[in-house]
């Protein structure tokens, strides 16, 4: 028994001449949320790219479930894993339904294109979205929370263990964010699927994430339980920002607060009184847990 | 009430959702295009009423009737079909696997370079007497290399590690042009009477269509036809993105060469037999995705009933609504076209 979904061994990935992950070995966790977090252009969505076979190594390999990905029927990952890439677009005119229904791919065949199980599991990631009201409507005239909803309902349609997501919640308003990543926290929850997204919002990745993996310049830079691993230095490294670290008051999970200006209303310095802007630096990197 | 109803067939082994509007659409297109053939074959300097033109269909009326329908106007007609239908469903799957509204074998250049190939073709194997100096059935066979060519140099020169549709169109387009200005080229080089000649044929028409041409066009079409119908799930696939489509398991650039060379073929048939009939591939599609949505289970059959239309109907015009003239049917074709394409660009 593999306790791993995805795994890497000395992988290498570039664009054309460009080095972007240099010799990289990493376990995913089986059955957890595992969130990639970095700054702009550290290659965490390459790496996504890579472990969902979208990009070729330039050496190394990706393995899932022990097999390389590569070396594998690409319809026969598809039945292991699902990936959503980032601002995926539908054409004009296409309805959810027949979005989720393409989720099936792997299964059909020429013939067979509607089977009975087909109609089962689109049933179900319609529900489990809460997308079945809206099954006959075209994906345009969806809310970006809605259409986001439905592409996640191709993915669960795909009936995979694995889901991987590259950053399903950028572009979206707050409320929409927290409720796709409730649904994907509640996968992971019922169902025990396991999970593997790119995420801006690093307190937002504390609160869902089991594992964070933090890449910084080719490699990892440090992985494990988000109150393991999130510190000041860390955020420092990871995404050059001075912040403090705090405990969120209602789930206990870390929580970066980022240093810089604002309007304060509280005493920070002892000489500065509230009201008005401030900027406000790094004095000391006390961890408030 | 649900829009979609499954049809499963032996224990399951074949499965199919079917969209009902869809399948309303098509029926009603398929009862008009029978209805629109009909008419069409009994218009004309002769003037033959529907009823006697079934009776002439069916083996009986008269025996001039019979002269003037099976010599001259069915194989007209049915050709004037099956290129609607070719070049409806090659622009289709263009412009899924494109991603782009836009996408049509005319506008990639696929059609200009079917053109240059026949004409080239017209050149070569034409005698002092104009007369061609090898069978007529080696024409479509010179359309669809001239095609291919065109479709390969858009393939490698978009090239980079797969292709990406916005590289396909910008080659394309760049390709249209060339493959013009060869064409107005050979034109120029040419013989006057062969360059009137080749000039009708470029606007695109169906006169002169016979039987031996029917003989050709119509297995080529309906073999490519039915490979593309099968290969719709692909093209579904394709219209979600590379990397979405291969996420579900699609083998992404290999299908994406199958269904430009299937576009092709049907495009390179069409073009030999009709010219460059043009905007049938761009404005069909989309009359059909206004109709019936982009999956192209429903989208193929609709465009491809679409395209017969537009082509019949254009043909029927430019022969019968201008007394003796007779005005090229790409010349309507291109007239109801070239505004919707401008339509477009300013709405995209």
């Amino acid at each position: 028994m593999i306790n791993h979904a995805l795994e890497t061994r000395s992988l290498t990935l570039s664009y054309g001449e460009t080095p972007i992950i240099d010799n990289l070995d990493l376990m995913i966790p089986k059955g957890k949320i595992t969130v990639f977090i970095g700054g702009n252009g550290c290659g965490k969505s390459t790496l996504l790219r890579s472990l969902a076979r979208l990009l070729k190594p330039q050496s190394g390999s990706v393995l899932l479930d022990g097999e390389v990905i590569h070396k594998m029927s690409t319809k026969d990952v598809a039945r292991e894993l699902a990936i959503l890439p980032q601002g995926p677009e539908a054409p004009e005119g296409l309805t959810v339904l027949q979005l989720v229904k393409q989720g099936r791919y792997p299964y059909q065949n020429w013939m067979k294109q509607w089977s009975s199980e087909d109609e089962q599991k689109v049933n179900y990631a319609l529900e489990a979205t809460q997308m079945t009201e809206f099954a006959e409507r075209h994906v345009d005239s969806l809310s970006g929370g809605q259409r986001q909803r439905a592409w996640i309902a191709m993915t669960l349609a795909q009936d995979t263990d694995t889901i991987l997501l590259d950053e399903p919640t950028t572009y979206l308003d707050m409320t929409y964010q927290i409720e796709i990543l409730d649904l994907l926290f509640e996968l992971n929850e019922n169902e025990q699927r396991t999970i593997v997204m790119v995420l801006h919002d690093l307190n937002l990745a504390c609160r869902y994430a089991h594992n964070i993996v933090a890449v910084r310049n080719k490699s990892i830079y440090a992985e494990g339980k988000p109150e393991d691993i999130i510190t000041t230095k860390l955020v420092k490294d990871v995404f050059q920002m001075d912040c403090q670290v705090a405990t969120d008051p209602i789930f206990g999970t870390p929580l970066c607060i980022p240093y810089g200006k604002g309007r304060c209303l509280i005493n920070n310095t002892g000489d500065n009184y509230a009201q008005g802007s401030f900027d406000i630096r790094r004095k000391s990197s006390v961890r408030t847990v | 009430m649900s829009k979609y109803f499954p049809l499963r067939f032996r224990k399951g082994i074949i499965s199919f959702l079917v969209d009902k509007k869809a399948i309303i659409v098509a029926t009603i297109l398929f009862l008009l295009t029978i209805l629109l053939f009909l008419v069409s074959t009994g218009m004309g300097d002769m003037k033959i009423s529907l009823i006697e033109v079934i009776n002439v269909l069916l083996g009986k009326g008269e025996k001039m009737h019979v002269l003037v329908i099976q010599s001259f106007r069915l194989p007209r007609i049915i050709i004037a079909v099956l290129v609607g239908t070719a070049l409806a469903i090659a622009g289709g799957i263009l412009q899924g696997i494109v991603r782009n509204p836009l996408a049509s074998p005319d506008i990639l250049g696929i059609t200009g370079g079917a053109s240059v190939a026949v004409v080239l073709f017209l050149a070569i194997f034409s005698d002092k007497n104009n007369a061609l100096t090898v069978s007529i059935k080696w024409m479509p066979l010179a359309a669809f290399i001239g095609a291919t060519v065109v479709a390969f140099l858009i393939y490698t020169l978009a090239w980079d590690h797969g292709v990406s549709p916005i590289k396909l169109v910008l080659v394309g387009i760049g390709l249209f042009a060339l493959t013009q200005a060869i064409t107005t080229l050979l034109m120029i080089l040419g013989p006057i009477y062969q360059a009137s000649q080749a000039n009708i044929w470029l606007t695109g028409t169906v006169y002169g269509s016979n039987w031996e041409n029917v003989k050709v066009l119509a297995p080529w079409t309906l073999i490519l036809l039915i490979i593309t119908f099968v290969s719709s799930r692909h093209l579904n696939i394709q219209e979600l993105g590379d990397a979405v489509a291969t996420g579900v398991g699609s083998r992404v650039n290999r299908q994406r060469f199958i269904l430009l060379l299937l576009s092709t073929g049907l495009t390179g048939g069409a073009v030999a037999f009709a010219g460059g009939i043009g905007f049938v591939g761009l404005l069909a599609p989309h009359i059909a995705r206004r109709l019936v949505g982009s999956a192209f289970g429903a989208l193929l059959p609709v465009s491809a009933l679409i395209g017969a239309i537009l082509v019949m109907l254009a043909d029927l015009i430019g022969r019968t609504m201008f007394g003796a003239t007779e005005i090229p049917a790409g010349v309507f074709t291109a007239a109801i076209g070239a505004p919707y394409f401008i339509y477009l660009l300013f709405k995209n």
